[in-house]
């Protein structure tokens, strides 16, 4: 089993978290949407499998390249 | 006339209104956000007023803070740009309470036109062509059904939206009812009115809205169509006038029906009418802006008008400007700061930000040299409008302008701008919303 980080693409908040830790998610299975600039920004779950981890929480803050979910194949 | 305009929005669109007071001798009022304390608009207000923070929501978005901000500064006017509070029917209504002019239709347009299938009922009710659509789904069963009856594919929308958020096409029945259930959420959380509805899903179609001008004694006038065929993620990139490869008299005609309707039902100040053309050239209602557009410009380049300053005459009791006529083509593009690629935002400092001055180029941006592009608002870097007699010369211009403006300190879609504006389909005019995504293959 591997953990796969999944990083943000862009600065900006964390508008929604759509799964929680233990969810099993397909890949291309959106995690979370990240506000930035008025645009909604989906995070993808590169793989299938299952959530491990959350690393932020709603209305926080997050930077380009931000680990902000964890998946395990 | 006013005396004083407080202006509750930012960057390109405040800068624009300032002036437009500036020129006509009314007083201004800027705001800022903490993010905003450099930003070029303000030195150009006669007075500014700080909202402390920088989410829209603590600021722009914040009705407490700009009610303040209105009585501090003794402000008779309000313009509230696009975005933000400029459709917000409560935030109208307490401008008025506080005895101060909204700048923008009575408070009951914002209303019956803010809600997408009411809008739709409403023209639709005046003999304005419409595709027809659902009312607001009150669940699975009731979605199932009305989706049967208008066909498969559909387009499912959120009834308080706008700006293309929480849009979803459905293709089967099969993916309706977690669409519906994303749809909602989305809306919820979004406009904070979960409602949504379901409307024919249109192949490839085009996007020609119409400028409306309406005083306050009831007569109406339109000033043309623009085309926005030319979209990303439901948001326009390139705009306009007049709308090549359509028959003018369709257009003009069109134009007409919705002053007509607007007419009829009294509608006042500026707005725009949306519709989309179908692909035999039916046109049907999409929606209508109760307030000035981003892309105004346009229209003011081949008409000569200054839409800005009318809707503040307007506002103010003033008269309908002069039917104009329409002289050449203007087209505009937006230089957002995003990827030309991904599409997606890009954030940064403006290390470098250059806009040389061209023969028969616009230039409207709310930034400047050394500042900041923050996650907080949208990537919107300048509107770039080229205006010549032919459309070939004004394509052209644009190209030329667009390669001239300097950028550094964050990505922009100049190349995606440019690749669009090259294209053998733009350059041909076989122009509709799927054009982003042929140029981007």
């Amino acid at each position: 089993m591997a953990a796969h980080e999944v990083e943000s693409e862009v600065t900006g908040n964390v508008w929604k978290i759509l799964v929680e830790v233990g969810a099993v998610v397909e890949e291309g299975e959106v995690l979370m949407i990240l506000e930035s600039m008025k645009m909604e920004i989906p995070v993808e779950s590169p793989i299938a499998g299952t959530v491990s981890d959350i690393k932020v929480a709603e209305e926080e803050q997050v930077e380009e390249d931000q680990i902000v979910a964890v998946v395990d194949d | 006339m006013f005396h004083k305009v407080l202006i509750a929005n930012r960057g390109a669109i405040a800068r624009r209104v300032i002036r437009a007071c500036s020129e006509m001798g009314v007083k201004t009022v800027a705001l800022y956000s903490d993010a905003d304390a450099q930003a070029p608009y303000l030195a150009e207000a006669s007075e500014s007023y700080h909202l402390p923070g920088n989410k829209a929501v603590d600021t722009y978005l914040n009705q407490d803070a700009v009610l303040a901000a209105m009585q501090h500064c003794g402000v008779d006017g309000v313009h509230p740009g696009y975005g933000f509070l400029s459709e917000h029917v409560g935030f109208a209504q307490r401008v008025a309470d506080a005895g101060s002019t909204f700048i923008g239709p009575a408070t009951q347009w914002l209303e019956a036109m803010g809600d997408k299938v009411a809008a739709r009922e409403t023209m639709a009710g005046q003999g304005f062509p419409t595709f027809g659509g659902s009312e607001a789904l009150r669940d699975f069963e009731h979605a199932r059904a009305l989706a049967q009856e208008i066909g498969y594919p559909l387009m499912l929308k959120p009834s308080g939206g706008g700006g293309g958020m929480g849009m979803q096409r459905v293709d089967s029945v099969q993916d309706l009812e977690t669409a519906l259930h994303q749809a909602r959420a989305i809306a919820g959380q979004a406009f904070g009115n979960s409602a949504v509805y379901l409307e024919r899903y249109l192949s490839r179609p085009r996007h020609i809205e119409y400028q409306i001008l309406a005083s306050n004694d009831g007569r109406v006038m339109h000033a043309y169509e623009r085309e926005c065929s030319v979209q990303r993620r439901h948001q326009k990139l390139i705009e306009e006038s007049p709308a090549p490869n359509l028959d003018p008299q369709q257009l003009l005609s069109t134009a007409g029906q919705a002053v007509q309707a607007l007419t009829k039902l009294g509608y006042n100040n500026v707005g725009t009418v949306e519709t989309l053309v179908d692909q035999t050239g039916a046109t049907g209602f999409l929606e209508m802006n109760t307030r000035i557009q981003v892309e105004h410009g346009v229209t003011e380049m081949v008409t000569g008008l200054d839409l800005v300053q009318s809707q503040i005459r307007l506002a103010a009791g003033g008269d309908l400007p002069e039917q104009p006529g329409r002289e050449g083509v203007a087209i505009q593009a937006r230089l957002y700061a995003e990827d030309s690629i991904t599409m997606m935002p890009s954030t940064g400092t403006l290390s470098r930000f250059r806009i040389p001055e061209l023969f028969g180029v616009r230039v409207e941006t709310g930034f400047g040299e050394g500042h900041t592009v923050s996650p907080y608002y949208d990537a919107l870097l300048a509107k770039v409008i080229a205006h010549a007699h032919t459309r070939e010369l004004a394509i052209g211009r644009l190209v030329v302008a667009l390669k001239a403006i300097e950028v550094s300190g964050v990505k922009t879609n100049a190349a995606l701008l440019i690749r669009l504006l090259e294209s053998e389909d733009f350059r041909s005019g076989d122009i509709d919303t799927d054009i982003v995504n042929r140029v981007n293959r």
